[in-house]
């Protein structure tokens, strides 16, 4: 990896509170900004990078850019009100966030959810991690200017809104979860369509395969970059791919399973190497996985059922005091919401935790020293950060 | 998993105990306990994983919660700490030694609720908010609606309505 007999001089020394003494005005360093314009994949986030020659010798993660105080609003507004603010949490994956605040809803409520709207919920989760990774897996290609994956990947992606429209009305926000259970059954012939979809994805499975982890480019510039080390998945909390990559099993919906995941029949994908390669590799595991994962819903699920359990009028639901820590396996990893009301109408409470906490701000801090420049947005993408979740 | 809960108050003093799902414990502990608890926790106990660090503000009662969320990554059990802080004296100990990535998390909670973890690094540089001037925003005792009116004019050719009369008045016109 980093050959530690050559000549250091030219970078700086630590000092013994662990900070690094360097003198911007030597003219040995630079400061440059990435971000925090939208880089495509990733939301805006700016990296402050002090580098030298171009190795990165600090970085500092700036947040703020897309704060919308999501849950101070929600403290001000009712149960049900807070759904279409919820969603806008993580934009490219927001049904993780609407089955999260109707099943803290329900446990806190005490609403038991009907069989059917468990199978709806798994599959749009399912349809939803689909849609996220045919964006995220090609993306990774994208950062190294290999853009053709992710002009198929949109594509395809664009069928899979075409499903979501149908079902739920909504192409980016589906407002398909509430609290209860779900708005709607499956449309006539949708399974049928939904199959075609499935057997495209199969194909640009085996093309992005060709494109990327066959290509020798590819390979250099990502095997042996951005290693998270074993030890430090607990001193980080790193989760889900992140750390499956690192050869360590972390899959909320086999370690806690929710919904219907213990009657479906799944492996997720672990590797040893814990570079982008590996991450990568995990995450176009996990797209083959979801899809597998469809056609079992689609074979297993029943044809009709009562799909909406009754609730009192959202309007005037007051629910009792109490606390609760909810948790789903969201693309990236673990993802919950703890919530704790008071007794009235409102949540007092609502605090969301997504991955790219842990990952975007410390963990990205520590590994992009001794990056090469040109690595940076590779190593950002990777660790498949979303900011919006940070600043909620 | 009684047994974590009968070592726990074997050794600690906790007070409201909820076992709110099979995998999941709540509890409170005094304030000064509490590093020594995680630090029991997470090195003998096998917690190693810390979920969340979270604040609420139970304002009529003049106190701070703070929530520590931690897991077993082998047991798959989670415990939730409560800790209750005075209001009128807003500090507490940082964890950054124990969980690296907690300093992110108490620097949050230091600018949206005004809690400061003196010793935690970076704890008082900006995180989302810049050049803020009011109490911290996440307070309940914040008025958002006043800080906007006070900061931002109204936007030209906007009308706002009264919410209950509107609808009343489209819903129902003939009632008047």
């Amino acid at each position: 990896m980093f050959n530690i007999k050559e000549d250091r001089s030219k970078f700086p020394t630590m000092k013994d509170d662990g900070t690094l003494d360097f003198d911007l005005d030597s003219q040995k360093y630079v400061k440059i900004w990435q971000g925090p314009n939208h880089p495509g994949v990733t939301g805006n986030m700016a990296l402050e990078l002090t580098v030298s020659g171009d190795e990165v010798i600090k970085s500092k993660t700036h947040v703020g850019y897309l704060y919308r105080a999501f849950e101070k609003l929600m403290e001000r507004r009712k149960f049900i009100q807070c759904f279409p603010i919820c969603i806008r949490m993580c934009v490219p994956e927001p049904d993780i966030n609407e089955y999260l605040l109707a099943a803290s809803v329900e446990e806190l409520g005490g609403i038991e959810v009907p069989e059917m709207a468990e199978w709806l919920r798994t599959l749009v989760l399912e349809m939803a991690r689909v849609t996220i990774l045919l964006r995220g897996v090609p993306g990774q290609g994208g950062t190294m200017s290999l853009g053709m994956g992710v002009q198929w990947g949109v594509y395809i992606r664009d069928l899979m809104l075409d499903r979501f429209e149908e079902l739920t009305g909504g192409r980016v926000y589906h407002m398909y979860i509430a609290p209860g259970g779900v708005r709607g059954l499956l449309p006539s012939g949708f399974k049928e369509r939904m199959e075609e979809v499935l057997k495209k994805i199969d194909e640009f499975v085996v093309d992005i395969d060709n494109l990327m982890f066959s290509n020798a480019v590819f390979k250099k510039r990502t095997k042996g970059v951005g290693v998270i080390e074993k030890d430090w998945i607990d001193k980080y909390s790193v989760v889900g791919p992140n750390a499956r990559a690192a050869g360590i099993m972390r899959d909320v919906r086999k370690d806690y399973p929710y919904l219907k995941y213990d009657k479906l029949d799944f492996e997720p994908h672990t590797e040893k190497d814990s570079d982008i390669y590996a991450r990568s590799r995990v995450r176009w595991h996990d797209l083959q996985a979801s899809v597998d994962l469809i056609r079992q819903i689609m074979a297993k699920m029943p044809e009709k059922g009562e799909i909406r359990a009754k609730t009192p009028n959202v309007l005037h639901w007051k629910i009792p005091k109490g606390e609760t820590y909810k948790r789903i396996e969201s693309s990236r990893g673990e993802y919950g919401f703890y919530m704790v009301t008071d007794g009235t109408e409102y949540p007092r409470r609502i605090n969301l935790r997504g991955p790219s906490y842990n990952s975007a701000m410390v963990l990205l801090e520590k590994i992009l020293v001794n990056a090469n420049i040109s690595d940076v947005s590779s190593l950002m993408v990777s660790l498949a950060t979303c900011p919006p979740e940070i600043e909620r | 998993m009684n047994e974590i809960l009968e070592k726990i108050k074997s050794k600690y003093e906790i007070t409201d105990v909820l076992q709110k799902r099979d995998d999941l414990l709540f509890f409170s502990i005094g304030k000064k306990l509490l590093v020594d608890i995680l630090n029991y926790l997470k090195e003998l106990e096998g917690f190693t994983h810390l979920i969340m660090l979270s604040s609420v503000d139970w304002l009529e009662e003049n106190k701070f919660q703070l929530t520590y969320i931690l897991n077993h990554p082998v047991n798959k059990y989670d415990i939730a700490i409560r800790v209750d802080i005075d209001r009128d004296n807003p500090v507490m100990d940082s964890i950054h030694h124990l969980w690296i990535h907690a300093q992110t998390d108490q620097r949050e909670i230091k600018e949206l609720f005004g809690i400061d973890f003196p010793g935690s690094p970076g704890v008082n540089d900006d995180f989302v908010l810049e050049d803020w001037d009011d109490i911290p925003p996440m307070r309940r005792d914040f008025d958002t609606l006043k800080y906007a009116t006070d900061n931002f004019f109204p936007r030209e050719g906007r009308k706002s309505y009264d919410t209950k009369e509107y609808m009343k008045s489209k819903l129902y016109p003939d009632q008047g």
